[in-house]
């Protein structure tokens, strides 16, 4: 697999003089005639909440899976926390995945398993990390109340609401105590309510463990609530970027058709 | 002289077809490889094996029962008037017995399982993919080949051979009852009788065919459930193909079996 630019490892880590964490460059990926991403680039500071916009079958979930390393793009640079996603082995590549917080746009909790089977799972590979031997009960109970669900530990996913699952599945993103968390459409598929309860959710737990979040999405009004920045992804680019206010106020067709009612 | 039979052209949707066909028989081979490879790695997932091997078991045990205590019956009944006409009732227990036990039970047996676990795997594994469950495993720092594959193929190929020496059993007492029933042999006799006519050289290709059957059935279940196409009729695509290469496949690996252990025989 051809990564060009290892260049971008002499320059210096700040811009601005914050620290980055996620570093885009030049992303491709294809699928077969279908060229979704098209030479993307972004940059996610430490501690910021970075929304990426963009409409359904933009690609959104692409990019974001080949952040983790789930998907090999065709071409481009990754750097995760000053690692090169590619360049890494598996050992390495999930060590430093411990550090990131992947919540799945549809939940993606092993219905097999129970809500306490389900937080438990991340933590098998991760007991040094999380300084636990044995009982990790405490560490469950926290997770789950950390989300308001405390009384759920055992019942079975397909017990839960669709609100409750998203609940659990950030819960389980945060057993690990990630230090950045990936969010692919938090919202989609609630109430306006419950998109509200668990936009909330995000903004306390980002204070309350400093974490920094890219926050994939297409709703507008999630987008507002909770970015610092944002970055539009059309045609397979990073379209255009700035605060939420800058953006719904341009007058390029493109940027505007995101923000008409 | 005009030609009788049309001749046959080749579509390029045939063209594709078979290139389809060859894809997948490399594919997987390259899982297989895949699999033996990653058996041998640790971390081993011990605990996930054994809840495999049960629930396996559990889910086919009524199924394989009542399919070859059925066949030891039937087959029995049915033979019986012509091994009377020729004289040899008292032969029944060693030609059921060696029927059973080399070929009917092991295929019944996997048969049925190719139906209920293969499909089983492949809805199950094709369902996880397409809800992200394996993504999230991945991501989570476990191996989701080691921890879905590796454990599932190596549950049905221990547990298939368990199952059929179960089967031929149960196959043999519904003979039996049989006998017992119309011709007044004790399941004393019947049973000694049975025993006396094996030999090793029938047991023991019967059950390493039997490994095989497993094998074959946990890598389709899970090749198919792997590679699961998005979205849910995805799904039922997985669940269903699997039980049809599955079976296909067993019929394949029988064949070469019996072939094999014919020229060991003729040594
Ligand atoms: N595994 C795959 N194989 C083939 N094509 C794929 C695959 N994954 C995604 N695509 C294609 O890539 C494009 C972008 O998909 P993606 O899932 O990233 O969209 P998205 O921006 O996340 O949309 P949504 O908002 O609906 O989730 C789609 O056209 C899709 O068909
Ligand atoms: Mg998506």
């Amino acid at each position: 697999m051809p990564l060009i630019a290892s260049k971008n490892l002499m320059e210096p880590k700040n811009d601005k003089g914050r620290k980055v964490v996620i570093r885009i460059e030049d992303l491709r990926k294809s699928f077969g005639s279908n060229q979704v991403l098209n030479g993307f680039n972004m940059v996610l500071y430490k501690g910021e909440n970075l929304v990426v916009m963009g409409k359904s079958g933009s690609g959104k979930s692409v990019m974001i899976k080949c952040l983790v390393g789930l998907m090999t793009p065709d071409s481009g640079y990754i750097e995760v926390m000053g690692r090169e996603i590619g360049a890494l082995d598996r050992q390495n590549l999930d060590e430093l995945r411990s550090d990131i917080g992947f919540l799945f746009q549809g939940s993606a909790l092993y219905d097999s398993m129970t809500v306490r089977e389900n937080l438990e799972f991340p933590m098998r590979r991760h007991k040094e990390k999380l300084g636990v031997v044995q009982d990790t009960t405490p560490l469950v109970i926290e997770a789950l109340e950390n989300v308001g669900l405390g009384h759920t530990m055992d019942l079975m996913p397909s017990e839960l609401s669709g609100g409750m699952k998203r609940r659990v599945a950030l819960a389980r993103t945060l057993i690990l105590k990630p230090k950045i968390i990936l969010y692919d459409e938090p919202t989609s598929g609630l109430d306006p309510i419950t998109a509200k309860e668990i936009i909330e959710l995000m903004r306390s737990i980002q204070k309350k463990y400093n974490t920094s979040s890219l926050i994939i999405t297409h709703d507008v009004d999630c987008a507002r609530v909770i970015s610092e920045r944002m970055i539009l992804l059309v045609d397979g680019i990073n379209y255009a970027d700035g605060t939420f206010s800058e953006l719904s106020s341009s007058s390029d067709p493109k940027v505007e058709a995101f923000f008409k009612k | 002289m005009a030609y009788i039979v049309k001749p046959v052209f080749i579509t390029s949707k045939m063209v594709s077809r078979i290139k389809k066909f060859f894809i997948q028989i490399g594919e997987l081979s390259y899982f297989a490889g895949r699999f033996f490879k990653e058996t041998f790695t640790l971390p081993f997932e011990f605990k996930e094996l054994l809840r495999q091997c049960y629930h396996m078991g559990n889910r086919s045990l009524v199924l394989v029962v009542m399919t070859n205590f059925i066949i030891g019956l039937v087959l029995t009944l049915q033979s019986r008037p012509t091994m009377i006409q020729f004289g040899a009732v008292s032969m029944m227990p060693n030609m059921v017995g060696i029927s059973i036990v080399r070929e009917i039970g092991p295929v019944i047996t996997a048969l049925i399982c190719a139906g209920r676990i293969a499909s089983g795997i492949g809805a199950e594994l094709g369902s996880m993919r397409v809800t992200e469950q394996i993504d999230a495993m991945e991501v989570s720092g476990t191996n989701p080949f080691k921890y879905l594959v590796v454990t599932r193929i190596l549950a049905t190929t221990l547990m298939i051979p368990l199952l059929v020496i179960f089967g031929d059993l149960i196959a043999l007492y519904g003979s039996a009852l049989v006998e017992n029933l119309k011709g007044q042999v004790s399941f004393q006799l019947y049973f000694n009788t049975v025993f006396d006519a094996l030999s090793f050289g029938d047991l023991v290709p019967a059950t390493i065919k039997s490994f095989f059957f497993g094998f074959v059935i946990g890598l389709v279940g899970c090749y198919k459930g792997y590679y699961c196409k998005k979205g849910t009729a995805g799904v039922g695509v997985a669940a269903n193909t699997a039980v049809v290469t599955a079976s296909l496949l067993l019929f394949v690996v029988d064949f070469i079996a019996v072939f094999v252990s014919d020229i060991f025989y003729e040594l």
